[in-house]
């Protein structure tokens, strides 16, 4: 055969090529189980990162990919050009920056009060209770924020026109949109993120505690010096997480709390994408958004992660 | 603690503690109570009382009404196929791959667990894989619903990372009684990582459930459409689908709004408070947190 010819004046590489075969031959059924994942990950997450060459395209969906005109960084300049994008851009961090100072401690606090709880039976109740909202759907949430805060008969109108007379529209007002999400964020999500920190904290040594109780230390001291501290690895990692996600808001409850009233605090690049791509069908340009969008995320997480190991913290990249 | 440390300050600390920690817990649930007592209370009693966990006027005619409609009780049915047909094919794709990598000789492996990790760094985002949906015809079928997010790669490594701590012997044995590779992995490994695949199972599970993202993405067609789109629907945008709602007396509707709106948010809960005590037990032993780091 071609092979055996070809490989005749190295022997050491046909010995080479005959174990290769040898090992694939030997775990043929392990890469037969393997074949389902493998098409998966290339079908539905590698031929669209291949994809994202459509943002270089004036895509035309009846010439398809290949027969598209290429236009360059023509979208991005469009993009970048539009007011639009400082409106996103806007909205888009400040959620963030609202999320990183009012829920980003949340499950650390809590966290720290579960910790103190002596009492095993009331603790576990209250865990019981504060993991539920995480499992509940961001329809859902939204569901109950509709509900509650509506101005036709929702609880929290009807009470306020009893005792003030007057009625807030929170649902279309661009006042309350940011607050609105992060109370949602702070309500689905802080008793659930407690679980990493719990887990870190039983971890903790409790001869540290004694001897910190022999040395005098009140429970603050305690708090500060032992448990915080030990910690510290999981908020690092967290925060660099987050940071990755600056730019991405979670479209979801976005999508569902979005109306034209406050459209303009409420759309982000989430949102935008959306509506430009599959709403309008500007394909090319939407995916231009997105990829600016990944793009930028990707330098943070590993910037976030770069700095952690700079200043003595382990990463996680 | 023993008891000789305690100080004054502690013990008040503790009081506002437990006093915190139980409203923020009662915080956590007390819109559901609201919601369920809602649900069967009448429009004018919940105009007319703030706030209430017992109706005075118990009626079911908000459940009657939504149940009498073809629309909720179809969505309902379209989520649950979704549910259990894409949580097969999760565990499917997670666990035959999750195996094979699990195997540390295996050519190729490394190269295979790069691609996996740097997909969850970098995603080509929502239009290129809309692109992709549509060029496999799947739009408008529960396919795809249940294809594009057929393996989560954080769970696909948490399962690999398990498969891997199963002792290599008990392979070996298996293999010198004539098992082969899949029956290896059908009679030894799957009966051994049980509660790690309940887990995921419930986890898949609940995530179809609540999927709104995918459906809003993919599904045009109402009759497909999963509870949690017909949900937002019915509450967000305050419209039975085209269909049914001219079948139903228009004042009826108007009369009973709110109430529905609750029933129809109780019905989609429903689900998952009754498997929530399972997923508790579950990750309450601390399954997915050992491996979030290893």
């Amino acid at each position: 055969m071609k092979l055996t010819a070809e490989s005749a004046p190295s022997s050491a590489h046909a010995r080479q090529r005959a174990t290769v075969m040898a090992r694939l031959r030997k775990d043929k059924w392990t890469y037969v189980l393997l074949a389902p994942g493998l098409l998966y990950f290339l079908i539905f997450k590698y031929v669209p990162m291949w994809g994202v060459l459509l943002a270089f395209q004036n895509y035309q969906p009846f010439l398809g990919f290949w027969k598209s005109e290429w236009i360059g960084m023509e979208n991005f300049r469009i993009f970048f050009d539009n007011p639009e994008f400082f409106m996103l851009l806007r909205n888009t961090l400040v959620l963030s920056l609202y999320n990183l100072l009012f829920f980003f401690p949340a499950p650390i606090i809590l966290a720290l009060l579960l910790n103190e709880v002596r009492r095993a039976f009331f603790k576990r109740t209250i865990q019981t209770m504060i993991y539920v909202p995480h499992f509940i759907s961001l329809v859902i949430v939204a569901s109950l924020t509709y509900v509650f805060l509506t101005t036709q008969n929702g609880i929290v109108n009807t009470m306020l026109e009893k005792y003030t007379g007057d009625t807030i529209d929170f649902l279309g007002s661009p006042d309350w949109f940011r607050p609105m999400i992060i109370t949602q964020t702070i309500w689905k999500e802080s008793g659930f993120g407690t679980i990493i920190f719990l887990a870190a904290l039983a971890g903790v040594d409790v001869e540290q505690y004694e001897a910190a109780i022999m040395d005098g230390a009140n429970r603050w001291r305690q708090m500060w010096h032992i448990t915080l501290p030990s910690i510290r690895n999981t908020i690092v990692i967290l925060l660099i997480l987050r940071m990755g996600d600056v730019l991405d808001n979670g479209f979801e409850q976005i999508y569902l709390m979005l109306n034209p009233l406050n459209r303009e605090v409420a759309e982000v690049f989430d949102t935008y994408v959306y509506m430009m791509g599959i709403t309008q069908g500007a394909f090319s340009y939407s995916t231009a958004v997105g990829l600016f969008k990944a793009v930028v995320g990707v330098i943070l997480v590993l910037g976030a992660n770069w700095t952690a190991k700079r200043f003595g913290q382990s990463g996680i990249y | 603690m023993s008891k000789s440390y305690r100080s004054l300050g502690g013990t008040l600390f503790d009081i506002f503690n437990y006093l915190l920690l139980s409203l923020i817990g009662i915080a956590a649930v007390l819109p559901f109570l609201y919601i369920v007592a809602g649900s069967f209370a009448s429009d004018s009693e919940l105009t007319r009382r703030a706030f209430f966990i017992i109706p005075q006027s118990f009626s079911v005619a908000a459940y009657k009404y939504i149940f009498s409609t073809d629309t909720v009780t179809h969505s309902i049915w379209n989520s649950l196929m979704i549910t259990v047909g894409g949580t097969i094919v999760n565990l499917f794709f997670t666990v035959t791959m999750a195996y094979a990598l699990a195997k540390r000789g295996l050519m190729g492996r490394n190269l295979v667990l790069n691609l996996v990790i740097f997909s969850m760094l970098f995603s080509g985002g929502m239009i290129p894989t809309y692109l992709v949906v549509r060029e496999l015809q799947l739009l408008d079928t529960f396919w795809a619903l249940i294809l594009p997010g057929a393996i989560s790669a954080f769970n696909l490594i948490i399962v690999k990372n398990f498969f891997q701590e199963i002792p290599p012997e008990l392979e070996e044995a298996a293999r010198i009684d004539g098992c082969a590779e899949i029956g290896l992995l059908w009679r030894i490994v799957l009966p051994l990582s049980m509660p790690v695949l309940a887990t995921f199972t419930l986890f898949y599970a609940v995530g179809h459930w609540n999927n709104f993202f995918s459906a809003l993405l993919y599904i045009n067609d109402p009759e497909k459409w999963p509870l949690q789109v017909m949900l937002r629907q019915i509450v967000l945008l305050s419209q039975m689908a085209a269909g049914s709602a001219q079948s139903v007396d228009y004042n009826y509707v108007k009369e009973a709004e709110q109430s529905i709106k609750m029933a129809v948010i109780v019905v989609g809960t429903i689900p998952i408070l009754l498997v929530y005590p399972f997923l508790q037990k579950h990750f309450a032993k601390g399954v997915l947190i050992g491996s979030v780091k290893g």
